[in-house]
């Protein structure tokens, strides 16, 4: 368990981190999401006692970080920067890190097994892809077989296989009974892993929630309608106390609508219906709506037309590899853009 | 096994497993040895040239310790990249969580790199002198003379010293290219200047290597300065020290 009562962190002039309060238990993915900048790392390095809090504290099963004698046995952390030497055997770098908390050695190998190097492990890693790096820095997180485990975005530049198989292992690790606790800005990739989720943006809590709730609270669904007499069939909606607004392609979107009850009410009216749909918006939506106030480097709002999706490491469907959820297939835009975007065409 | 044993053993692991340990120790071993036998044969060869105020005042052990000045840069690089390369790699994020008692993380890089440069500094002056005073053959002295032996186990703690006040420094500045970039050129040259030049001589003097070299000295005028050769060394001991402590209270106090 993870406990952070009112952390705070000020850097200069900026709070990168605002009056956090929030715990991590144990059992479950925990999410940790929030835009570029919102203050992730820097909390994580509170937790790890690397940065001083400005205000608060943060307790790890109960203590202070600098109480624990052999914290590797706690709690193990994969930091956005992966602290490895490259001319470090891999090896040799889990073995000092195992050294100075009293972990056997024989722990060094099973860690590069869980993990898949122990082919490499007499091999320097300033030689190895990204996924090889980031599965050393997670061999030294399981090191000390630690009730809390912590990652600072961990699929960051990995490859489907890679990405697939670090959200199998955080699900395996909570199955344990662990505390497990992972960084991401893409609410597509948290969606598939975390079953808790905690948002902040600019250093701010947003919400501390269950998946679930979050996805059932914060997606917005609507009912699409296309047919050749829109202005009529406006009128009729709006006779019957919705609230219809233009959609693209001449479509009408009714927000919170009952699809059956838009179809009978067009059918009692003989209007033709091209389409009739219930649209959910996306869990990336969502999370930008829940930030949007708080982003702090909104992209320049492109002039009508949106950029076409560029497929993204983490989000673009891979033929063989993990199944993406439908959240998951459309990229999200850069950071507020479409959200911006959509705002301007509401009016 | 104690928890500080324990993170003695891991700085252990630490030190050995680099490339950098062994290039920049050899290098010191091997610069301040070959350099200083080089001097010694040309000495020995040019010797009869020598005017005889200067053949009266000449320091044989000295003249075979002349490689260290070089020689040492190697040692300060030892010292700046066991602590930079924990920085510049990130690393002492990893090194922290695992230790966050940071004095018992600090002294215990400490006083293995010192136990390391201690050996490798004896052996350097050790190996040095014995060279060098062969290629001086007999101009050369003995080890068993007057001052001899202090001047030469001085020697191996100099250069332990030099390399422990840029360990010291090197926690201080953090970055690789910041302590190179003061640290070398300040020993190389600047130190010397300050140290020799009449102008700046008197608090010149006073500079860590200027006051840790008097113990290499074993003919009282060859440095000329105001406080004997144990002195001297002190001083140096001190600037380590105070390094140390800078060092210590910066990584204490800030982010890592
Ligand atoms: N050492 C530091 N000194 C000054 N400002 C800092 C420092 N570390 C972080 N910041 C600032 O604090 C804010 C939060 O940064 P942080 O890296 O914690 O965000 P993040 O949520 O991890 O972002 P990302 O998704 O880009 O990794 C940023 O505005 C950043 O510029
Ligand atoms: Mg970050």
């Amino acid at each position: 368990m993870i406990e952070l009562r009112d952390l705070t962190k000020r850097y200069g002039d900026k709070l990168a981190v605002d009056g956090l309060s929030f715990t991590v238990r144990p059992g479950t993915v925990t999410g940790f999401l929030g835009p570029n900048g919102a203050g992730k790392s820097t909390t994580m390095r509170m937790v790890l006692g690397l940065d001083e809090p400005t205000r608060g504290d943060v307790r790890i099963e109960g203590k202070r970080y600098a109480e624990l004698r052999e914290p590797l046995h706690s709690i193990g952390a994969l930091l956005e920067a992966k602290g490895v030497h490259g001319g470090r055997r891999a090896h040799d770098h889990l073995l000092c890190l195992a050294q100075s908390n009293g972990i056997p050695e024989r722990r060094v190998g099973e860690a590069l097994e869980m993990v898949g190097l122990q082919d490499v492990a007499r091999k320097r890693p300033k030689g190895f892809s990204l996924g090889m790096g980031q599965r050393l820095g997670i061999a030294a997180a399981l090191l000390g077989d630690p009730r809390i485990l912590m990652f600072d975005e961990p699929v960051n530049g990995l490859d489907p296989e890679g990405i697939h198989w670090i959200r199998t292992l955080m699900q395996q690790l909570a199955r344990e009974g662990r505390t497990v606790f992972v960084s991401s800005h893409l609410m597509s990739e948290m969606a598939q892993t975390a079953e808790h989720l905690v948002v902040i943006g600019q250093g701010k809590l947003l919400a501390d929630t269950s998946m679930s709730q979050f996805i059932a609270e914060n997606s917005r669904t609507h009912v699409r309608v296309r047919t050749p007499e829109p202005e009529r069939m406006r009128d009729l909606l709006t006779e019957a106390g919705l609230r219809p607004v233009p959609g693209a392609e001449g479509a009408l979107e009714v927000d919170d609508g009952d699809a059956p009850r838009i179809g009978e009410l067009a059918a009692a009216h003989g209007v033709v219906l091209h389409e009739l749909s219930t649209q959910r918006a996306s869990l990336e939506e969502a999370f930008m709506r829940l930030t949007a106030q708080s982003v702090e480097y909104h992209a320049a709002a492109p002039g009508g037309t949106h950029a076409p999706p560029v497929p993204q490491e983490g989000t673009a469907p891979h033929p063989g590899g993990p199944q993406s959820p439908p959240g998951a297939a459309q990229p999200p835009p850069a950071w507020g853009e479409d959200w911006q975007d959509r705002k301007g065409r509401r009016g | 096994m104690s928890h500080s044993t324990r993170v003695l053993k891991s700085e252990w692991t630490k030190v050995r497993s680099v490339r950098s340990t062994v290039w920049t120790l050899a290098t010191a071993l091997l610069v301040s040895v070959g350099l200083g036998a080089l001097i010694c044969g040309v000495t020995a060869s040019t010797f009869d040239d020598m005017s005889s105020s200067e053949q009266v005042t000449f320091d044989a052990t000295y003249t075979s310790f002349a490689g260290m000045g070089i020689g040492q840069l190697a040692m300060i690089a030892f010292g700046v990249l066991i602590v930079s390369a924990e920085y510049s790699t990130g690393m002492i994020r990893n090194s922290l969580a695992a230790v966050p008692q940071r004095g018992t993380f600090l002294w215990s890089k400490v006083l293995i790199a010192g136990a390391l440069v201690l050996v490798v500094g004896m052996v350097t002056s050790f190996c040095a002198f014995f060279l060098g005073q062969a290629l001086l053959g007999s101009h050369g002295v003995g080890i068993g003379d007057e001052g001899v032996l202090r001047a030469v186990v001085g020697g191996g703690i100099y250069m332990a010293l030099i390399a422990m006040f840029a360990v010291g420094i090197t926690f201080v500045l953090r970055s690789p290219l910041l302590a190179f970039a003061i640290l070398m050129p300040f020993f190389f040259l600047i130190s010397n200047i300050l140290g020799n030049v009449e102008a700046t001589k008197k608090v010149g003097q006073y500079l860590p290597d200027q006051a840790g070299t008097t113990v290499m000295a074993v003919v009282p005028d060859t440095l000329n300065r105001p406080y004997g050769p144990w002195e001297g060394l002190l001083i140096m001991v001190a600037w380590t020290a105070a390094a140390l402590l800078a060092g210590f209270f910066v990584l204490k106090k800030r982010d890592a």
